[in-house]
């Protein structure tokens, strides 16, 4: 399809509106909203399974975490929360200035919000490596698997998301192929997802 | 968008049809028709690999040790491949892509008026990855060591270290190409529902949807609903394989009956995931053949939602001696013979239409009578099985393996043949032969009923699954039983040399078959309003939808049909 498309780079549509027919119905959501909700399900059940693998392995073990695993840090982990969720709030203040048409402001409000989640990444990465360190690998016990499992999940849901949302950002307001505030709601109900995700993942991992 | 550019886009969309080269016609298309296309020839190829692997084990079981012609020695290895990837091809191979895939991206847009899915590029990247799911299943019967032979469940530790398979690469490749598979069929699942419920004709009420469309989306909701579980338990299972977790590993604290639970979380919704469709195939069919409305639209609507919904609380039927507690295993007993209700009045349903009409045995229709015919022995015998205290002598016995073959073969293969043959005329502008279908009709049927019905008694008789020569078994060996197993393999060759008359059938009428009109069946939903096969974009004009998909024979009128897109006579 070579018709250029007002919609996001991946939920690409071809809506032809043809001159002098009968008109569909405006469906009242959006296609690339109604396609990242159905995701959303998947995507919901996914770590759904996650969490009730953790919690069946766990059920069956005297103690946890096993005897010579290294303890999760929970504080620096805390900070990471807290940014992660400021990032979300930014994202929501950016897509409200984008609905009042204000695109160079939430473009930066975007951005500032992009960057936190990227800054929450790298802590997370860091403390990857100190924990490598001390001896937790996804081989030493199954604690340690399903730390890695989970918890990698969720960042590799951080990089897609990312990914995305700076292609989006580039895209926002640029000349030629722009995209429209419109077509960057979907990955942005993405990112809430990827934010709301972690408070749970992160009082099941790191404080229970 | 303004007007202007919405004229500007319309031309742009008119003048791509005559530039669209080989390349982007038919390798990388964006057009459904086309996906679908590569879709339903995926899975008809690898239905044909499925089909030999099941001649190769037949023949193994019914002269053990011996050399099978065109095939050679089936060892003990080889035979556990062999049971395992016939049944991973059929059900994620076969009946996903050409059911639902495959149909559901043809009749969808069409059904429901519109000019193409709504995310056209999505749906050519579901394709891709498919096909890539395709290649890595393929290339995983000829790394070293073999294809998986763990059964098509893989239940850990068998699955999970290479020690006990003996398949190293083999089972990871597998586990790889079922979860590329499911990514590639996210990718479609998510284009089907958002298509249905926003690019509708106009004036298509959620009441004048066709059943057939009905049913596809809600498999695919199904799909979307019970997949994430099963996505993360590939995940896992992949770990164990390849990087040294223990999740499934009772010796590193993990537990294997976790792995139980999220497959079949997937697996059972999985079994009506691919039953919807061709139920809903069936309805069409024989509301056409037989020129009656479909009797209570309605009711059988909301069967389907009843037993999709479950569909979802009955997954530990399949672990009633898997050491689960009997009294969770009661609440499973209820649920599991709950589900037969909704499914019995949808039957009913189905025989009411038919009764009273002035039937036409085409030959889509005879593939539709069959259908319930044989889904109906395979239903009713999973009642037996779905009460525990039976299940726990038929557990993995013949009687289970012909049971859902009962239910299988009519969904996956009786299905397919239905739907080709009703809209073959629409895909490719020509009619079918129908001498030559109706041979390859009851040489399919009768075969079919030899191979799966002895199967039924020698379970009985306490036959195990998954054992690669009964000569072992003192038990198992005698006369009488091995006279059954021969005629049920004398059976499947004689059922596969019929495949022949298809495929011959298929490819002659495609070229030089009778030229197929609009509407060859008489039948009233859109698709039957434009030229078969439909140019690119469909619809010259976006139809209006004035009623229901389902007016055969209405009083008062010449005609004995009444399409959806005929304006209503101003009185």
């Amino acid at each position: 399809m070579k018709t250029t498309s007002s919609q996001s780079v991946l939920l690409a549509t071809t809506e032809v509106s043809l001159p002098r027919q009968p008109q569909r119905t405006k469906s009242p959501v959006s296609n690339g909203i109604v396609g990242m909700l159905i995701f959303m399900v998947t995507e919901a059940m996914f770590f759904a399974a996650l969490i009730s693998a953790y919690m069946v392995i766990r059920a069956g073990l005297d103690e946890w975490p096993p005897w010579g695993q290294p303890r999760l840090p929970v504080e620096t982990t805390a900070f990471n929360t807290l940014l992660l969720l400021a990032s979300g709030l930014l994202m929501a203040y950016s897509r409200a200035l984008l609905q009042k048409n204000k695109i160079l402001e939430g473009r930066q409000w975007l951005g500032i919000s992009i960057l936190l989640g990227t800054f929450f990444l790298i802590s997370q990465g860091n403390e990857w490596v100190q924990l490598i360190n001390f001896g937790l690998t996804v081989s030493s016990s199954v604690y340690g698997g399903l730390f890695y499992l989970i918890i990698g999940a969720h960042g590799f849901h951080v990089i897609g998301a990312l990914t995305v949302l700076i292609f989006a950002w580039n895209r926002l307001g640029a000349s030629r192929n722009p995209i429209t505030p419109e077509g960057l709601f979907p990955l942005q109900i993405f990112w809430y997802f990827v934010v709301c995700v972690w408070p749970v993942l992160y009082v099941l991992v790191y404080l229970t | 968008m303004s007007q202007e550019a919405a004229t500007v886009q319309t031309d742009i969309h008119e003048e791509h049809h005559e530039e669209l080269n080989f390349l982007h016609k038919y390798i990388l298309p964006t057009d459904h028709k086309i996906i679908a296309m590569q879709y339903i020839f995926t899975g008809m190829i690898m239905a044909i690999i499925g089909g030999y692997f099941a001649y190769a084990f037949r023949m193994q079981l019914a002269f053990p040790g011996e050399l099978v012609p065109f095939y050679g020695l089936v060892g003990p290895g080889e035979y556990n491949m062999l049971v395992t990837n016939h049944g991973t091809i059929m059900i994620f191979w076969v009946a996903m892509p050409v059911l639902i895939a495959g149909f559901g991206n043809y009749i969808i847009p069409l059904m429901i008026g519109c000019d193409d899915m709504v995310f056209p590029r999505l749906n050519r990247l579901s394709y891709q990855i498919f096909l890539v799911s395709a290649l890595v299943l393929i290339l995983s019967f000829f790394v070293k060591g073999g294809g998986f032979g763990g059964a098509w469940t893989s239940y850990p530790p068998l699955s999970s270290a290479a020690e006990y398979s003996l398949t190293d690469w083999g089972s990871s490749l597998w586990v790889l190409a079922v979860a590329l598979e499911f990514v590639s069929f996210l990718l479609g699942g998510i284009n089907f529902i958002t298509t249905t419920m926003n690019a509708r004709a106009p004036g298509m009420k959620m009441m004048d949807i066709p059943i057939a469309v009905w049913f596809i989306v809600l498999a695919v909701i199904l799909f979307m609903a019970s997949v994430g579980p099963l996505i993360a338990g590939a995940v896992m299972l992949f770990m164990d394989q390849r990087i040294g977790t223990t999740f499934f590993l009772p010796s590193g604290g993990g537990d294997p009956l976790l792995w139980q639970h999220l497959f079949w979380f997937f697996g059972h919704p999985e079994v009506y995931v691919v039953l919807l469709p061709t139920l809903g195939i069936v309805a069409d069919i024989i509301t056409v053949f037989a020129r009656k409305k479909l009797f209570g639209y309605r009711t059988v609507l909301y069967t389907a939602f009843a037993t999709g919904g479950l569909s979802f609380v009955v997954w530990a039927h399949h672990q009633f001696i898997a050491g689960i507690d009997p009294r969770m295993a009661n609440v499973f007993v209820v649920t599991t013979v709950l589900i037969s209700i909704p499914l019995a009045e949808m039957m009913f349903s189905y025989i009411a239409t038919l009764y009273g009409g002035s039937i036409e045995f085409k030959t889509p229709m005879l593939w539709a009578l069959s259908f319930l015919a044989a889904f109906l022995i395979g239903g009713v015998t999973g009642i037996y099985l779905g009460a525990s205290a039976l299940d726990v002598y038929f557990h993995d016995s013949y009687f289970v393996l012909a049971h859902f073959h009962y239910t299988f073969f009519p969904i996956t293969i009786i299905g397919m043949f239905a739907a080709i043959t009703y809209w073959f005329p629409k895909m490719f502008g020509r009619m079918m032969n129908e001498t030559l279908g109706k041979i390859h009709f009851w040489g399919t049927f009768i075969p079919f009923n030899c191979i799966f019905l002895p199967l039924f008694f020698l379970g009985l008789a306490g036959q195990h699954r998954r054992i690669y020569n009964y000569n072992h078994f003192p038990d198992l060996a005698t006369q009488e039983l091995q006279d059954i197993r021969v005629f049920a393999t004398a059976s499947l060759v004689v059922m596969l040399f019929f495949q022949l008359i298809f495929i011959y059938n298929f490819f002659v009428s495609m070229f030089k078959g009778e030229k197929a009109p609009n509407n060859p069946w008489k039948a009233n939903s859109l698709e039957w309003s434009i030229p078969s096969p439909p140019p690119h974009g469909n619809f010259k004009t976006l139809p209006t939808v004035y009623r229901g998909p389902y007016e055969y024979s209405a009083p008062g009128r010449d005609l004995d049909y009444w399409p959806q897109n005929e304006p209503p006579e101003k009185s």
